[in-house]
């Protein structure tokens, strides 16, 4: 029993690592800047993890076969506690794990204590059951005047959100179910949701954050590659949660501006 | 310390009448089967609504024909509606968290067995032990009723987030009573959360038995006093969340919606309420919750291990308390980290990632406890042994996820992933419900005076033991992929392609299911059939071993007891008992 309990727990430890070392599953291709900083802390935290896994797992079944009954005719031994020897490995838990953690806070705050900077292409984020609209301000650089009593989210864009075209900072706001952003220039995202709580997950960028009904949640990121990346809605919102996705198609800055005076000229 | 009342005094003549013998019963050890039969029902719920659930994920288009005679709406034809899986997935979280983890460790063995274990002839309050069981019996069969109600169950997940969880049928099906009964429920098991934790708080301090100092209690009755505690101060703040929930959707309130939303395109008569604060309400019980699951599991598997290791716990019964004791404490000051990309502020996230990754520490210091005390042992590989050590590598295996996860930078990607749900399966899921087989095997001839038959048990703990790893590791993979949790069906483009690995996950977990009636039949045909149990077959050395199985109504037969020892008095072949006068082998 001892010797089966061996075999199992390796098999399955070795299994399992083989599973995550040959990446047959794994991050999709990151295309944001702060994604391969992420990525280099999953790597790090994987090795640190995956070696204390291994040696745990492979720990326990050497233990267990080592010590089943009638292995040895020795008596049982047993220790009453080794005070260094306790001080060392909480010592080193501790700072092992709080390295690791300030390794990683550089990434976190990157994207969300400090304000974007000057020159980041502003969009507003509205999350609704079950869709996204994405409204950019314009050349004016300021979002129009929004009215609850206005929102039609069936007639889609600019009345999805109520937009109130009678304010002149409005004129110019273009609302879409589609994301662009132009690559290599800083986002400027104001997240938001009118309804109930919905996430903003888009894999590829690495981001993920909450829109909060009552909120209007700021972060900033950088695309790094052209390109299409899919929007996942990453909170249980109500029954079509799962078909709540959209695309960010990331462009260069040229189709980027063609496309918003296309925009601009439909309205 | 010398326990206040130097005996156990008798509270009550012996019932008569079945009623009051095994319906409306105050013996601690009927309501420890209660609880116990209760959650195991709950359990075979639970695992059939998580049945139903994977065989929609693995083939939407199937055809359930069982699931569209149970709920024509939610499944017409006996095709699942994404309403009705989100609902089957509420009231599988729900019943399991609940009804079950929360149950069978603490309240199911608990009651039966602290009372014996600390020399006692019943718990401190036996009428109140009684309401306990009853008051949790209403909340269930209130979270049972959703399923016949018309609007069906609700479908907000066991995390119920408002506003969505808040504003009612507006929001879609599932809103109705649905999510009222649910509020209600919660509320109803809180209270019997709190009335058995008080029994247990003051059972452990006042009815030891001569002798009985603290240092000398088994380490399950520390695992439940140091949970009494943790339940206490937890179910304290879930109780008025669920009625603020409920005020909100009944009494017209905004303690959780803000103002302003339009859901339907109908502006909501709400104002000045805040979704995060039902967050940092829920959490600040939902954290200390997966420790209320956990501490449990810790006791039975530290009080288990050193009868099969044949030697005590390295560190002995101090050093493993300890770790209990500041995992419970701890366990309240890390709610944050289920928040991380809440919309809290980015700051609080930092600061909740550090006391996140110190609870840590003692878990590690458990897990140490427990595999450095393999070494040098004379190890037995019966049942309860053997899930055990179950319970120890999923443990290891679940706490290594849990470092992804503690950090923001990493949880910003993983969150909301089905990595958090083979994570949290793991760590509070399986391990405890290993822990809670580890003490059905080791108990059940004391429960029920006879033995269970051990090769069915073994059969029982492999195909579980590797199909648990099928199933929830290969969630962690699909998690690094993306997929997202509470998806009644994949149709992004990058979750398509993992489709045959969820149906791989479907199959294992099918089979492990499947696996669990071995489980169940050998449970009732042992009851009934099985050789009769002698008073200690484990060699054990604690209170429990030291009565006949099953135990008289006062627990000793009138006998005083009074205790010389430590609970792990073992070495090798040699033990002694608890209340043995002879000199100790081990020293505790």
């Amino acid at each position: 029993m001892g010797l089966a309990l061996l075999v199992i727990i390796w098999l399955i430890t070795f299994i399992s690592t083989y599973f995550f070392v040959a990446k047959v599953w794994w991050l999709p291709h990151a295309a944001s800047a702060a994604a391969p900083w992420i990525d280099h802390q999953f790597a790090l935290t994987y090795v640190l993890m995956g070696t204390v896994f291994v040696a745990a797992q492979c720990g326990l079944g050497w233990l267990v076969w080592k010590h089943r009954d009638g292995a040895s005719s020795k008596p049982a031994g047993y220790s009453h506690g080794n005070a260094t020897l306790e001080i060392v490995w909480t010592a080193l838990t501790a700072a092992l794990f709080v390295g690791l953690n300030l390794m990683g806070s550089h990434v976190w705050a990157s994207e969300r204590f400090a304000p974007a900077t000057t020159g980041a292409v502003p969009v507003e984020v509205t999350g609704m059951q079950f869709a996204w609209y994405f409204r950019y301000p314009g050349p004016d650089g300021k979002y129009g005047r929004t009215d609850l009593k206005l929102m039609d989210p069936s007639a889609g864009n600019e009345a999805a959100i109520g937009l109130d075209t009678s304010d002149p900072a409005a004129k110019d706001d273009v609302v879409t179910g589609t994301m662009y952003l132009p690559v290599q220039r800083e986002v400027d995202l104001t997240l938001r949701a009118v309804d109930v709580i919905h996430s903003f997950f888009v894999p590829a960028l690495r981001f993920k954050q909450d829109a909060v009904p009552g909120l209007a949640i700021h972060m900033h990121f950088t695309p790094t590659e052209i390109g299409d990346y899919e929007i996942a809605c990453a909170e249980l919102c109500g029954l079509g949660h799962y078909k709540m996705h959209g695309v960010v198609h990331v462009v260069s800055q040229e189709d980027f501006d063609k496309w918003l005076a296309a925009r601009e000229g439909e309205k | 310390m010398e326990p206040m009342s130097a005996h156990a005094a008798t509270h009550h003549a012996p019932p008569q009448g079945f009623i009051r013998k095994y319906v409306f019963s105050v013996d601690h050890k009927i309501i420890g089967i209660q609880y116990t039969t209760l959650s195991l029902v709950a359990a075979f719920i639970g695992m059939a609504l998580s049945w139903a659930m994977r065989i929609h994920l693995g083939w939407p288009d199937a055809h359930i024909p069982l699931l569209s005679m149970f709920s024509p709406n939610g499944a017409p034809g006996g095709l699942m509606t994404p309403e009705y899986y989100l609902s089957l997935m509420t009231m599988h979280g729900t019943i399991m968290a609940f009804f079950v983890l929360t149950a069978a460790p603490m309240a199911g063995f608990g009651n039966f067995m602290l009372p014996i274990q600390v020399g006692a002839a019943d718990m401190a309050f036996p009428r109140l032990n009684m309401a306990s069981f009853w008051v949790t019996f209403v909340g269930f069969v209130l979270a049972c009723a959703t399923f016949f109600i018309p609007d069906g169950p609700p479908l907000s997940g066991w995390t119920a987030y408002a506003p969505l969880s808040a504003v009612g049928t507006v929001a879609g099906p599932g809103q109705g009573w649905g999510q009222n009964f649910w509020g209600l429920s919660i509320a109803v098991f809180c209270v019997a959360s709190l009335l058995g934790a008080l029994n247990f708080i003051v059972t452990t301090l006042d009815l030891r038995t001569k002798g009985m100092t603290l240092s000398r209690l088994p380490l399950s009755t520390w695992a439940w006093f140091i949970n009494a505690w943790v339940s206490l101060l937890a179910f304290a703040v879930l109780l008025p969340t669920c009625l603020l929930l409920v005020l909100d959707r009944l009494g017209g309130t905004s303690f959780f919606i803000p103002a302003g939303l339009v859901i339907n395109d109908q502006l909501q008569p709400h104002s000045g309420g805040s979704p995060l604060l039902f967050q940092h309400l829920f959490w600040f019980f939902g954290h200390p919750e997966v420790y209320i699951i956990i501490l449990p599991a810790f006791g039975i598997v530290s009080h288990i291990l050193p009868t099969f290791i044949r030697k005590p716990l390295v560190g002995g019964w101090k050093a493993i308390t300890y770790a209990m004791i500041a995992v419970g404490t701890l366990s309240f000051v890390v709610w944050g980290h289920h928040m991380f990309v809440s919309g809290m502020s980015p700051f609080m996230a930092m600061v909740f990632s550090v006391p996140t990754l110190f609870i840590t520490i003692p878990s590690v210091i458990a897990v140490l406890i427990w595999t450095f005390s393999l070494y040098r042992a004379n190890m037995r590989f019966d049942t309860p042994m053997l899930f055990s050590l179950g319970f120890i590598s999923l443990f290891i295996s679940g706490g290594i996820g849990g470092f992804f996860l503690a950090q923001p930078s990493t949880d910003s990607y993983l969150h909301a992933t089905s990595f958090v749900v083979g994570h949290f399966h793991f760590t509070m899921g399986l391990s405890a419900i290993f822990a809670a087989f580890a003490g059905f095997y080791y108990w059940f001839p004391k429960m029920w005076g006879r033995m269970m038959n051990e090769t069915l048990g073994k059969v029982h703990f492999w195909l579980s033991f590797v199909l648990v790893y099928c199933v929830f590791m290969t969630m962690h993979l699909t998690g690094f992929a993306g997929a997202v949790r509470r998806y009644s069906a994949f149709v992004d483009d990058f979750m398509v392609p993992l489709i045959p690995t969820q149906r791989f996950i479907s199959v294992a977990a099918l089979l492990l299911g499947a696996a669990q009636f071995i489980f169940l039949f050998n449970a009732i045909w042992s009851r009934f059939q099985g050789p009769k149990a002698p008073d200690n077959p484990w060699g054990a050395t604690t209170l429990e071993w030291d009565t006949t199985s099953p135990p008289p109504f006062d627990n000793f037969g009138g006998r005083q007891i009074t205790v010389y020892h430590g609970p792990m008095e073992y070495d090798g072949e040699a033990s002694v008992m608890q209340t043995s006068p002879e000199v100790s082998v081990a020293g505790t």
